[in-house]
């Protein structure tokens, strides 16, 4: 992959038809980017915009329709005959080679560095060095990816995509795994290196949309709905446009007032899967009747958290008193029949079992309860019976209780399991990332059950890294930084700055006298 | 006899003991490195021991002798990556079953080198085979130059493969692109690394590897050929390849602690010393396994993607 031959002046998609087993992904879409230019395509998950920018790139073959570039018509056969027009992605998934450095990653892609039998690494490293100064993106050429946090790995993957001679950038959803400081970093360097590049920038997040591009293109189902100045639309006009409807998103409207308290978590000690203390000294504490957040970036001991409460990992000291009673180092068993419920992180293989049916699903937990098997024989018709009534109740939209599980869609999984949670009548529950990656609709509907439960009296627990999400459905929330609880606000103030400043790990300099009522004694507080 | 005869014995016996494990698992390292674990090691050894008894064999007394051995071991080599072709037409292109398919390719190897050798050959026959080869001056060393430097040719190859493969795999381009399509494919994909293409690569040079390795099991240490010859070194050498962490050093070391405790044993049964010998077999093996077992998995720089098939079209 040399420089490109000339600098892209236009890339223009023509009617691209995209067809995987069973999924229309791509429905003719037509667009246009030119130099000087950032093209904000936006739509919900499953619209077709990976897939349509894998299509550029040479990684997907389109069925129909034709790309060009400066209005001549090309075919990529793979990303290199991309990066040869000029053409660079970022994918959401980082595409670096953890066990590398990031010179190695770069030389990769590098062919001219490629001698007979000698690597020309010293190369690489030099030509890291030249852009990440020319575009202010510090890099190390020397460190291993798996070394670098994450916003240091998507400055990397800017880099390396520069260095391979990319003048049009595809970002796709940059800014997903990224804390909101690293986020306005972000675009603050990409509306500095807009003049001189073509960029399209995928996203659903309207406000950075709004923030960085010059154009706007919707996609839904795979098709373009809507093509248009991003300055003259406002973000709610976007995301009606995106998800087909109005969407307004249920908030906490609570009063916080909470009751007695549920669940307290004291000086938790858990290890993480390399052995260090993910979770160093954690203390929480839960309240009946509130929705507890738990915001951070991802990595911070989130995963281990919610493995200690489920009792999916052993505790290695500390206490998980749930209404009296210590569930530390209790089996999953102990701990679903104390009345705790969970949503997992990762839907597909830890809240349900893919091939499985809707119905047997909805019945994971409770089995063996008298109510679902007569003389251990599974009691079929009550299974059946109690599935319609989920279905009905949580809006599951399957083609019939027997299909299998993994067959639907995201949120509609989410619905089955949080349906198969609720339904157990559980005291507390944990919910982990429970939107991660799901529509619009469904979100919708997923934050009104949870705040429904916390009108009924249970506890919740939620775990996401969606500020947004934490915001609207939280009476308090806990900031987590490496293990730790660095502090609990209200949701009064809470606002997006302070928490982000408290998800980097800053220490929150001013803190604004309590307001009202809402702000309990923080557990966590003492960990300042 | 005195201790430091009996490991000086020890010693001089496990460095033969560890050539065909080594080569075996160096290739097999390039394979793992790939992303593929080729458990048909063992056939392709069992095809390079009888193609590399078999070439001289055959040409002995004719024109050809003089090159018989070395005919031999190009021979082994040759069908050593054919096999690893194959290997890579059913795993790479097909997507099948890596564990499945590489039973079966261990049972083709086995099957056919026997039945081949039963109709072209029969009953027990042997070769000159390759001599040991004492290298001038360094072998007169006391003690060390018996150990180090009074060994086949193919030993002194195979250690220093272990430099070798480590410069291959992380001083070259080759080496960069095998270690990327382990570990993750699809971002090699999207730097414009031929996924497959390097997999198949890798998968004829371990195997060429690996039929040398039965080369020297047949032409060097036995000097005939026999069903029974590779006696599941080719499984040792896989287990090797995770015991060493994927590290030529690692695997080098792995192949040392192997032979030693397998020559240690074949001593012990020499110097008349009362132990079941069955046991005394079975040593090697078990250190392998309490060793294997022990190991903390420490794949952070190990080949994450090894096993899975890389499809360009799957989607997350």
């Amino acid at each position: 992959m040399t420089a490109a031959a000339e600098p892209i002046s236009e890339l223009k998609l023509e009617g691209i038809t995209k067809r995987f087993p069973g999924v229309l992904a791509c429905d003719g879409i037509s667009l246009d980017v030119r130099r000087g230019e950032v093209l904000a395509l936006v739509g919900e998950n499953g619209a077709g915009k990976t897939t349509l920018m894998n299509i550029i790139m040479g990684l997907y073959r389109p069925d129909s329709g034709s790309i060009s570039v400066n209005g001549e018509v090309v075919q990529f056969r793979a990303p290199g005959d991309a990066y040869a027009r000029g053409i660079g992605m970022v994918h959401q998934h980082f595409m670096l080679v953890p066990n590398m450095t990031v010179a190695e990653n770069l030389a990769l892609g590098l062919k001219d560095l490629h001698h007979f039998m000698r690597l020309d690494i010293k190369g690489a490293a030099q030509k890291i060095r030249e852009v990440s100064e020319r575009y202010e993106l510090p890099v190390n050429p020397d460190a291993y990816i798996w070394q670098l946090s994450v916003g240091e790995q998507q400055r990397v993957e800017l880099v390396k995509t520069l260095c391979l001679g990319a003048k049009l950038l595809i970002l796709d959803e940059p800014t997903s795994a990224l804390t909101p400081q690293e986020t306005d970093d972000l675009i603050e360097r990409l509306q500095r290196m807009a003049s001189e590049l073509a960029i399209i920038f995928i996203s659903h997040k309207l406000n950075e949309v709004k923030a960085l591009s010059d154009r706007v293109s919707i996609l839904r189902h795979g098709a373009v709905v809507f093509n248009g100045h991003t300055a003259n639309h406002e973000p709610s006009e976007l995301a009606a446009l995106m998800t087909g409807h109005e969407v307004t998103l249920p908030r906490n409207e609570g009063s916080g007032l909470q009751g007695t308290p549920l669940l307290s978590v004291r000086q938790l000690r858990v290890r993480g899967d390399r052995g260090n203390f993910a979770l160093d000294g954690l203390d929480l504490e839960l309240r009946a009747g509130e929705v507890l957040g738990v915001a951070g970036v991802s990595g911070n001991g989130q995963r281990e958290f919610a493995d200690a409460l489920a009792g999916l990992r052993p505790v290695e000291s500390g206490e998980i008193l749930f209404q009296g009673r210590n569930l530390a180092n209790k089996t999953p068993r102990e701990i679903i029949d104390s009345g705790m419920g969970y949503v997992p992180e990762d839907r597909q293989t830890e809240g349900i079992v893919p091939s499985f049916s809707v119905k047997d699903n909805l019945i994971l937990k409770d089995f063996a309860a008298k109510k679902f098997s007569k003389l251990s024989f599974l009691a079929r018709k009550s299974i059946d019976r109690n599935a319609e009534q989920l279905k009905e109740q949580f809006d599951i939209r399957c083609p019939s209780t027997s299909t299998a599980t993994g067959a639907l869609s995201g949120g509609n999984i989410q619905k089955v399991i949080l349906a198969r949670e609720i339904a157990r009548g559980p005291k507390a529950l944990v919910a982990v990332y429970p939107t991660r990656g799901i529509d619009m609709g469904a979100q919708e509907f997923i934050h009104s059950q949870l705040l429904e439960r916390r009108r009924e009296g249970i506890g919740i627990i939620l775990i996401s890294e969606e500020l947004e999400e934490v915001m609207n459905l939280s009476d308090r929330i806990a900031v987590i930084y490496k293990g730790r609880i660095l502090k609990v606000l209200s949701a009064v103030e809470a606002t997006r700055e302070r928490l982000g400043i408290l998800m980097a790990g800053l220490a929150d300099t001013d803190p604004p006298p309590a307001a009202g009522a809402s702000s309990l004694p923080a557990a966590g507080a003492a960990h300042e | 006899m005195s201790p430091d005869v009996m490991i000086y014995n020890v010693l001089c016996l496990a460095v033969p003991f560890s050539v065909a494990i080594l080569i075996a698992a160096l290739g097999e390292n390039f394979n793992q490195r790939a992303g593929v674990f080729n458990l048909g090691c063992d056939g392709i050894m069992c095809m390079g021991a009888y193609l590399g008894f078999m070439l001289p064999y055959t040409l002995k007394g004719g024109v050809m002798a003089p090159y018989g051995n070395f005919l031999g071991l190009l021979g082994a080599m040759a069908v050593g990556a054919a096999f690893g072709l194959l290997f890579a037409l059913v795993t790479v292109t097909f997507r099948a079953s890596q564990g499945i398919a590489g039973i079966g390719l261990q049972m083709l190897g086995w099957g056919l080198s026997g039945t081949l050798f039963r109709h072209f050959v029969g009953g027990v026959t042997g070769v000159e085979g390759i001599q040991i080869l004492p290298i001038p001056y360094l072998s007169k060393i006391p003690f060390l130059g018996g150990v180090l430097f009074n060994h086949n040719p193919l030993a002194y190859v195979a250690f220093l493969l272990v430099p070798a493969s480590w410069f291959l795999l992380y001083k070259t381009p080759w080496g960069l692109k095998v270690r990327a399509v382990g570990t993750h494919p699809r971002a090699a994909d999207t730097m414009g690394i031929h996924v497959d293409r390097t997999r198949y690569q890798a998968l004829a040079l371990g195997g060429a590897m690996a039929g040398l390795a039965g080369a020297y099991l047949s032409l060097c240490q036995a000097k005939m050929f026999s069903d029974d010859l590779v006696a599941g070194r080719g499984f040792i050498a896989v287990a090797l390849v995770y015991f060493g962490r994927w590290s030529p050093l690692g695997i080098l070391g792995g192949a040392l602690l192997f032979s030693i405790a397998q020559s240690f044993q074949l001593s012990m049964q020499v110097w008349g010393i009362k132990f079941p010998y069955e046991f005394a077999v079975m040593l090697p093996y078990v250190l392998v396994i309490v060793v294997l077992a022990l190991a903390r998995k420490a794949r952070q720089l190990g080949p994450t993607d090894l096993g899975k098939p890389y499809n360009r079209e799957m989607r997350f």
